[in-house]
């Protein structure tokens, strides 16, 4: 047999938390992959694999409660199974809450195609006391339905083998049953079509259901044509019927309500509902977490662990990844020899995509953090809890978590804001996860808190910061609420889903996959521009003077002198580089803000990353290039440097101005494009500047 | 009387939706239909959020979008 093998393509679509991402996962084997993320599936998923001579390709559409414009998620779903090319619909449905489910299958019927139906999570519906005849089910929707267990992998092969058959019919029968009075209507004007001898791609009664659902491409169709004088009447006199029978005159209205019957109707035939359940296990677990006054203490204990967590135990990694990168830097410096691409290599390339890794087991840990929440069904309920107070800013209950995240690092917590459904409230937390500031700009208050205020201040100044951050945050997004992101509040209506363990394999998927996509990064965007940052800073090459240097260097003997002298070299070798250049082209723009070029340079590298702000200060200030912010000789120098109000002004800057590149261009991808990174731009710039400004008058006049 | 005027554990009929379409279809995927009968969970700390609980699906929603759904008890 060598013929060509046929390939069946499938759409998986499904409420969301029925079990489609593991029911596709126990389907193929262990190879194939589903590139998922729980929860926050935006993207739809292609899986391949062969099975009884079909090829089989399934798309994972997003989890959608119905075709409906509602969420991202459900536009991408109603839009791919409306515009692409499929033989057949997988239908995944949750069979312990089958009639919620079901509407949603109606909708899927209602677009006439071949639909095969997977009742899943079979075995917890047996221990709930939920029984379904499958067989009389299929009868009614006329469909093949088949009970599985993606849990217990059961059902699978009989799923297989319901697509292949279902494939392969001929036929494909509209079967969605309405109500009489709607079906009698429907007959009226496919007897009508029927006569007129219509030629459609879909049956009858479907072009029939289109013409009462008002479909705009339809009557395009028919707007042109002859029959349109005859067929307008018809339609018409449908229409008057159904709003009398009705007592209503919004079609949406009575089509949801023939869905709603549908569904209750097959229940009731097919369902049998063995026990009333006296209290869920998730009902206790919420008795517990979703109380109304222990719910919110008990939330932020598990979110203090985790960030506890992120924290203590991913500095362990850290320090061998740190170490790691600072042999590779020397091995690299030896090997090659004091040459120009020894230092692009190793002070540029190897150095920043290092800086950008080391936070990898943060992110880990965070994310790892974060996937539990949202696929035990936690989630939710944080965004019950917190709604009522961020919804004063604006904000939705689901901020939250990218907000917090914010305070780790940028670039996960953009990420984690594809949690929200809303494109408007997703930009709005994106706009704003900025203002919380990341741990990447901690060196930096360190070193200003230290060297300006006392020691015993220092702390409460640190904390203040942190939290006048915060709050800066969340007033600015009510600002944007008012100005940019204005309209109706989105509402907030969510799904509180059952309490489940997620498996070991979904987790490890959903984490591995967002640590693939940072490494990514790092190795494309962060390598871009750590190699674009040591050539601004290197050149153009000042030979003549570090000759001169060199020949001072080699007449001293005294240890300080050549320190000395090493420094000014450096010193005029960045003030000269085009990085230098660039600095005193912009010292006017931040001398209003009291700051001289070498604060304008150190801000304007730190848009490369947080952490080089401190290192560049360290250069310019003259004490080479091995500082730190504990370095008490930087500290003096900028404390002997520095104005205090100039310095409150710098750290007001910090706090609120663009996030690193790698965040940057983060936000750029989940904002949707870079007329967004132009937007944070000006945002934050104008409101650092603008805050730094009264900060620096303010602290000047005190002063 | 409107869904959020209710008290936790009383039990309602859906009798009318006055919301715009697309909360409407929202509420209605949900299983939040005309003749639903409801069971109230419970409220956040301000009752600025509530919890409902419809044939099995456990709602959450402001009271701002409850008000818009007339109830029986």
């Amino acid at each position: 047999m060598s013929t060509k093998t046929e390939t069946i393509k499938i759409a998986l679509v499904g409420q969301p938390n029925v079990g489609k991402s593991a029911l596709i996962n126990s389907v193929g084997n262990a190879r194939l992959k589903v590139g998922n993320f729980s929860g926050v599936t935006v993207r739809k998923e292609i899986v391949r694999f062969n099975r009884d001579g079909y090829d089989f390709e399934i798309t994972d559409l997003p989890g959608s409660y119905s075709l409906t414009d509602y969420t991202i998620e459900e536009r991408v779903t109603k839009k791919y199974l409306d515009d692409s090319e499929y033989d057949l619909i997988l239908n995944v449905v949750d069979s312990t809450n089958i009639e919620r489910n079901l509407y949603l299958t109606t909708e899927l019927l209602a677009l006439n195609k071949k639909i095969v139906v997977a009742l899943n999570m079979t075995d917890e519906a047996v221990k709930e006391g939920v029984d379904i005849d499958e067989v009389q089910l299929g009868k009614i929707l006329g469909v093949n339905c088949v009970k599985t267990s993606a849990v217990q992998k059961t059902g699978i092969d009989d799923v297989i083998q319901a697509i292949i058959k279902t494939y392969n019919l001929r036929e494909n029968r509209f079967h969605l049953q309405f109500s009489e009075v709607f079906e009698e209507e429907i007959t009226h004007i496919v007897s009508f079509l029927e006569e007129k001898k219509i030629k459609c791609k879909i049956s009858l009664k479907a072009l029939a259901i289109k013409l009462l659902r008002e479909d705009k491409e339809t009557y395009l169709r028919f707007h042109e044509e002859p029959i349109w004088t005859e067929l307008q009447p018809i339609v018409n006199k449908a229409y008057q019927h159904l709003y009398l029978h009705y007592d209503t005159k919004d079609l949406d209205d009575i089509f949801n309500d023939e869905k709603s019957a549908v569904a209750k109707g097959a229940v009731v035939e097919t369902v049998h509902f063995d026990k009333e359940v006296k209290q869920s296990l998730t009902d206790k677990i919420d008795n517990l977490l979703m109380h109304q006054f222990i719910g919110l203490p008990i939330f932020l204990f598990l979110m203090w662990g985790l960030f506890q967590l992120t924290f203590e135990v991913g500095s362990i990694p850290m320090d061998w990844i740190d170490a790691f990168f600072a042999s590779l830097i020397d091995g690299t410096k030896s090997y090659l020899g004091d040459t120009e691409l020894a230092s692009v290599i190793s002070d540029g390339a190897i150095a920043g995509v290092g800086a950008v890794v080391l936070f990898l087991p943060n992110i880990v840990i965070l994310f790892l953090g974060i996937a539990l929440l949202e696929t035990t069904g936690y989630m939710s309920r944080v965004a019950f809890l917190l709604d009522g107070f961020f919804h004063k800013f604006g904000l939705h209950g689901k901020s939250f978590i990218p907000l917090v995240s914010g305070f780790g690092c940028s670039v996960p917590a953009y990420m984690a804001a594809r949690t929200l459904k809303n494109d408007r409230d997703r930009l709005l937390t994106l706009f704003i996860i900025g203002f919380m500031s990341c741990g990447a700009r901690l060196p930096i208050y360190v070193l200003f808190v230290g060297a300006l205020f006392t020691e015993e201040q220092a702390g409460n100044i640190l904390f203040l910061i942190y939290i006048s951050g915060a709050l800066i945050g969340v007033l600015a997004a009510k600002v944007l609420k008012i100005t940019v992101f204005k309209g109706d509040d989105e509402p907030f209506v969510m799904e509180m889903p059952k309490y489940r363990l997620p498996s070991f394999k979904l987790i490890w998927h959903t984490v591995s996959a967002q640590a693939m996509m940072y490494l990514r990064k790092a190795g494309t965007y962060i390598l871009l521009a750590s190699v674009l940052i040591w050539f601004a800073s290197n050149y153009p090459k000042q030979i003549e003077m570090e000759q001169e240097f060199q020949v001072k260097i080699e007449q001293t003997q005294n240890e300080e002198t050549i320190n000395a002298l090493t420094n000014e070299l450096a010193l005029y070798k960045l003030e000269n580089s085009y990085l230098g250049i660039i600095g005193h082209a912009s010292e006017p723009f931040f001398a209003p803000l009291g700051y001289d070029w070498r604060m304008a340079i150190a801000l304007e590298t730190g848009l490369a990353a947080k952490e080089v702000v401190v290192a560049t200060l360290g250069v310019l200030y003259g004490l080479g290039e091995e500082h730190d912010e504990e370095s008490s000789g930087l500290i003096e120098k900028i404390r002997a440097n520095i104005s205090l109000p100039a310095g409150i002004s710098f750290i007001v800057f910090v706090m609120i101005y663009l996030p690193c590149l790698a965040a940057s261009m983060v936000f750029m991808r989940e904002a949707g494009g870079w007329k967004y990174l132009g937007y944070l731009f000006v945002f934050t710039t104008a409101t650092a500047w603008s805050l730094s400004f009264v900060a620096f008058n303010v602290a000047q006049v005190l002063t | 009387m409107k869904l959020n005027e209710l008290k936790k554990g009383q039990l309602a009929t859906v009798s009318e939706i006055n919301a715009n379409r697309e909360l409407k279809n929202r509420f209605n995927s949900f299983g939040l239909v005309k003749g639903a009968i409801i069971s109230i969970d419970g409220h956040s700390l301000a009752k600025k959020t509530m919890e409902i609980c419809i044939n099995k699906t456990h709602i959450a929603l402001r009271a701002s979008e409850a008000e818009k759904i007339e109830v029986t008890v």
